[in-house]
């Protein structure tokens, strides 16, 4: 199959964002009150496409592994900050985000090397023009999955604290006491990219692959691409919201099999 | 056989207390005052510091869910972790769950029971039942018969007397005078961090 890709103009775009003054003036003629906060987010994806697209066009240019490692870690600690930001109870002295932002550095490293050494084998393998794309993707959704499981847990070990600490007084281990709150928060963690995974090709075409079909991919290639993207985000979130979860119950706990729910941020042990 | 020498714990001590096998003693004093964290700081539900032996073993020689089940906490409001009573009781024998369950005037059918649907009295029963079936050596009821009319308020107590003659020792929250007076054989009062012996 030999299609074509089509060149958008700057033109093409300003007829799309008809359709937003379109959403503008519903809002305005019922009342909504969301024109306002409508136009701030257009404005906002305008301009911060419009500066990563000119910093990964520099990017491309230099492909040296610091650049690339450094884009990386750019793009980690911002994830984590996000994880953190989706946070309503948060650990005290930064344990949050410490956690949030080691889970999803070691998630995402760890899948997205893999994914450039085993399967696309770039040359060199460090090739910003794949490495960057893929890791975004892969961070994306890592990230949700760590907020959600974190926020789950925190929020089931706080509601749960009679019964968990009835098995502590009852001589249960700790470990078994927060069993079925860790397996409950990581079902959580994992519930979207089980869905998309299940949906993917039904309800909707996938963006990536969505984007492979418009820049004139043939689908089986552009399919192939996506199963591996969904292998890899499913991997990775796992990884990350596993460690997370897990390090989220460990710093709630203590070595005399304690619930220490007096180690979140202001005080909120009941 | 419980001994605690210099129990630190935040507003509370440092205090000693001893509980010996056979013992009930009855732990009084003001709403507030740090009665339930004395006892959970001796369950080691909370950190705390002191030196803490039971049979002159050391706390910290032994796991702490090991010490927990030998220095048992029943709080005041109980907590459950699976919808149905029966759960509650998976670790121990069920002739000795029925047993117990009897002389706390409720039926074996109790463990089919929906936890939503206890009323105060029945968890009261039910969580010091849960509690007696795994034998602790000490016992630490937290305020045992609130929401329980007379006559299981009676039962209850003999069930604690009972336990007590076969060889635990127990220590027990009231506010009730009467009650300490009747079920225990001696009496301290928790005031300003410090334990004190009640004059009778």
């Amino acid at each position: 199959m030999t299609a074509h890709y089509i060149q958008l103009n700057y033109i093409d775009l300003a007829i799309a964002s008809v359709l937003l003054l379109v959403a503008g003036g519903v809002s305005m003629s019922l009342r909504l009150g969301l024109e306002k906060s409508l136009g701030i987010a257009a404005l906002r994806t305008v301009v911060q496409l419009t500066l990563v697209g000119l910093v990964l066009k520099i990017l491309f240019h230099m492909v040296s592994p610091w650049w690339t490692g450094l884009a990386a870690l750019v793009m980690m600690l911002l994830a984590g900050r996000e994880a953190l930001a989706r946070q309503t109870l948060k650990l005290s002295r930064g344990w949050s985000l410490g956690i949030a932002t080691t889970s999803i550095m070691i998630a995402g490293t760890v899948v997205t090397t893999l994914a450039l050494t085993t399967a696309i084998r770039p040359e060199p393998w460090f090739d910003p023009r794949f490495a960057i794309p893929l890791l975004g993707m892969v961070l994306g959704n890592t990230l949700n999955g760590v907020a959600v499981g974190m926020d789950r847990l925190s929020a089931t070990l706080k509601r749960e604290k009679d019964a968990i600490e009835a098995r502590l007084a009852l001589g249960h281990p700790r470990k078994e006491a927060v069993r079925p709150y860790i397996q409950e928060s990581l079902r959580a963690g994992l519930m979207h990219i089980v869905n998309s995974m299940s949906a993917a090709g039904l309800i909707a075409l996938p963006g990536m692959m969505t984007g492979q079909i418009l820049a004139g991919i043939d689908p089986t290639e552009a399919v192939k691409y996506q199963i591996l993207i969904m292998f890899l985000i499913s991997g990775s979130t796992s990884l990350g919201a596993l460690i997370a979860v897990v390090s989220v119950s460990h710093r709630l706990g203590d070595d005399r099999d304690r619930l220490r729910l007096d180690r979140f941020k202001h005080n909120s042990n009941g | 056989m419980l001994s605690v020498r210099s129990l630190k714990r935040l507003n509370l001590g440092p205090l000693n207390l001893d509980i010996s096998s056979g013992e009930i003693i009855a732990l009084c004093g003001p709403s507030g005052v740090g009665k339930s964290l004395l006892l959970r700081a001796i369950a080691d539900l909370d950190p705390n510091e002191g030196n803490i032996r039971l049979t002159e073993i050391a706390r910290e020689s032994m796991a702490a869910h090991e010490w927990r089940k030998q220095v048992m906490y029943v709080p005041a409001h109980s907590g459950w972790w699976a919808d149905v009573v029966e759960p509650h009781f998976e670790s121990a024998l069920k002739s000795d769950v029925v047993d117990v369950l009897h002389k706390l005037g409720l039926e074996s059918t109790a463990l089919g029971w929906q936890v939503a649907n206890l009323s105060t009295g029945e968890r009261q029963r039910l969580s010091l039942a849960r509690a007696l079936v795994l034998k602790p050596k000490i016992l630490m009821l937290d305020e045992p018969t609130t929401g329980l009319d007379g006559e299981n308020k009676a039962k209850m107590e003999l069930v604690i007397r009972n336990y007590a003659a076969d060889g635990a020792g127990i220590i027990f929250v009231t506010h009730e005078p009467e009650q300490a007076t009747r079920l225990s054989s001696r009496r301290l009062v928790l005031i300003d961090g410090q334990l004190k012996e009640a004059s009778s």
